[in-house]
């Protein structure tokens, strides 16, 4: 029997809703990174399921964009990171908060 | 058995990313995103998509992970400390959010009916398909995708760069300038 | 499909032998290759030319005491070796053995999986190989250790781009990805062999793959003087020899993908295999010869060369050898549009 597509959407909604609660409940920044990460490929298998119901490649090649333009976020994050990292020594976002009222 | 394959490989993806999410140490977190990582290139292989799977190991797996663990080993990036009192009231928004997102994903999927999966053909699964299409209809944004990619490298090298130091020493760049910090023993011997 | 499935296990097992049984000899090649470079014996008191000396190795590995360090990190110290060895067993599917051949009936091409990524996933599962190095580093609880473990992943990560590209080239006058495909390919052009007219992604490979498998030169991470024993320094006994089997692995790997892009595989120049068993061991005995070959000119290269120091190793990887891979790939390009290749 063929998986059902309906299966996959399902699933990626799942894990992008988990990556969501990542996101919004760490305070290590690292680890906010790693639940955008999930999000981002929860999104690609929506793209790559739909891909598949509608017979295109269209899905398949935003993938393949999206993962670029995640490798370039995820340099530039680190990159940011690190920079922070040297002035305040902690990760923890909540302890980036010199723009605070 | 492709719904074997789907299942076993759902449940490690489901699993491996619940990790991701909870696990306290940064370490095993970015561990088990490999492990989720490789089960979605499972996944995009079941669903046709070859190139795109192995690209998820090639890329997501076998660079980007590497970065972010090379970030947090630098950094010595420890565990979240205190407030474990909070940690259940997050919890409890958390997956009341949750459950929120995953009922309007249903109304909306209910309105929805997505005609039956026609089988897999060859001109989807092939590269020569997806080349062709990436390279003439989706020509300028592969080009434009390029060009971030460079900026993004230009970006990075700029943003990490040691603040004030000339650009080309050849001492140790990769290790933290200041002794007290940097690549720190995991766990300190405790006498 | 069962019958489908007990051959795709016979090709595997086929693989499988050759690959577990690279580590014990290159024990003996490489210690007998240092001794004949450096003008001394080498090992030669355990049975004739010292041919036992692996053996003696092996129960001595598994009879040392197992001992683990206190303050190590239990799941991830226990899990690197074991992923030390899965890239190379994991991607000697894709390496083609043989021709097509016609045994009992049954046709098949002496490849465990002929996938239609294959050169890409081959590069996929092997650049999984840095996470069993970052893992042994990281859990070792060893300054030295995760210092070492740091140096070897930037290498893998960074000389793996000049390896890809240089795969690449190899890949456009071929128009697929497929390594049967690429063996084909070579047996039907005049050179023969994909060295000849891409001598500079030749070179290129070869450089890489010495730096991917953490072969002097660029054995920095893991070198006795500098780092005591690098990423692999807290393990003992059979976990050090876990790695050391993983490293001859990946050798023999990289080995078996060089022989196929550019020097025929499984194929002699100008010689047709019969499409029986006959021909199946002839092209696995011709592959094997090839790996034979390179794992000698990588014992050569180690007792020969001193060691590059750190950051002329990742000069070296960024600023020379990309750019001459990517030269490389438009040369290629070059010549493909223009019907030379």
């Amino acid at each position: 029997m063929t998986v059902p597509v309906s299966w996959y959407l399902l699933l990626s909604a799942v894990l992008f809703a988990i990556g969501a609660i990542g996101a919004l409940t760490r305070r290590n920044g690292i680890s906010i990174f790693l639940s955008v990460e999930l999000m981002l490929n929860a999104a690609n298998l929506t793209l790559v399921a739909y891909a598949r119901q509608w017979d295109q490649h269209t899905g398949q090649i935003i993938v393949f964009f999206v993962m670029a333009v995640a490798a370039a976020e995820a340099a530039v994050g680190l990159a940011l990171f690190i920079a922070v990292f040297r002035q305040r020594r902690t990760i923890d976002v909540n302890r980036m908060n010199l723009l605070q009222g | 058995m492709e719904t074997l394959i789907f299942l076993i490989f759902a449940a490690l993806a489901l699993g491996s990313g619940v990790v991701v999410v909870v696990h306290r140490s940064p370490i095993y977190a970015t561990l088990s995103l490999v492990l989720t990582l490789f089960s979605m290139a499972v996944l995009f292989v079941l669903l046709g998509a070859p190139f795109v799977g192995a690209l998820q190991i090639l890329v997501y797996a076998g660079a980007i992970v590497v970065l972010f663990l090379f970030v947090i080993m630098l950094l010595n990036v420890q565990q979240e400390e205190g407030a474990h009192a909070r940690r259940s009231a997050q919890m409890v928004t958390a997956i009341l959010g949750a459950v929120v997102f995953l009922g309007m994903f249903w109304l909306a999927y209910r309105q929805t009916t997505l005609p039956a999966t026609k089988p897999l053909t060859e001109e989807l699964v092939s590269l020569k398909g997806l080349a062709g299409a990436l390279f003439t209809d989706y020509l300028l944004p592969f080009e434009i995708v390029g060009l971030l990619l460079l900026v993004a490298v230009i970006g990075a090298t700029v943003a990490a760069r040691r603040p004030g130091s000339d650009t080309s020493s050849p001492k140790d760049d990769y290790v933290a300038e200041d002794p007290s910090s940097g690549p720190v023993l995991p766990r300190e011997v405790r006498s | 499909m069962n019958s489908d499935l007990i051959v795709v296990l016979v090709k595997y097992a086929v693989m499988f032998a050759v690959f577990i049984n690279v580590a014990p000899i290159m024990v003996w090649v490489e210690r007998r290759g240092a001794g004949l470079i450096q003008d001394r014996p080498g090992p030669n008191r355990v049975g004739p030319f010292g041919l036992f000396q692996p053996l003696a190795d092996a129960l001595k590995f598994m009879f040392k005491e197992d001992v683990t360090p206190a303050l190590v990190d239990k799941p991830l110290y226990l899990l690197a070796p074991v992923l030390a060895l899965m890239p190379a067993f994991t991607t000697l599917v894709l390496i083609p053995f043989g021709p097509t051949i016609t045994v009992g009936g049954r046709t098949t091409p002496l490849v465990v999986t002929n996938a239609d990524t294959g050169v890409l996933l081959f590069l996929a599962i092997s650049s999984l190989g840095v996470y069993s190095l970052v893992m042994a580093g990281y859990a070792s609880n060893n300054k030295f250790s995760l210092i070492g473990s740091i140096r070897a992943s930037a290498q893998l990560i960074s000389y793996e781009l000049a390896l890809t590209v240089s795969v690449l080239a190899v890949l456009i006058p071929v128009n697929s990805f497929r390594l049967t495909d690429v063996v084909a390919y070579q047996q039907a052009h005049w050179w023969q062999w994909n060295c000849f007219p891409q001598i500079l992604g030749c070179l290129v490979f070869l450089i890489a793959a010495f730096a991917e498998t953490n072969r002097l030169p660029f054995d920095l991470p893991e070198a006795e003087s500098e780092l005591i024993a690098g990423f692999h320094t807290e393990y003992g006994a059979m976990r050090f020899a876990l790695f050391f089997q993983g490293e001859y692995s990946n050798m023999a790997a990289l080995s078996a993908l060089g022989a196929t892009l550019f020097f025929g595989g499984w194929s002699l120049p100008f010689v047709h295999y019969p499409d029986n068993l006959l021909g199946g061991v002839l092209g696995l005995l011709t592959l094997v010869a090839k790996i034979a070959i390179a794992m000698a000119v990588f014992v050569w290269v180690r007792w020969t060369f001193p060691r590059f120091r750190y950051d002329q190793l990742m000069r070296l990887g960024w600023k020379f050898l990309l750019p001459l891979a990517i030269l490389n790939l438009i040369l290629v390009s070059a010549m493909t549009l223009a019907g030379w290749l």
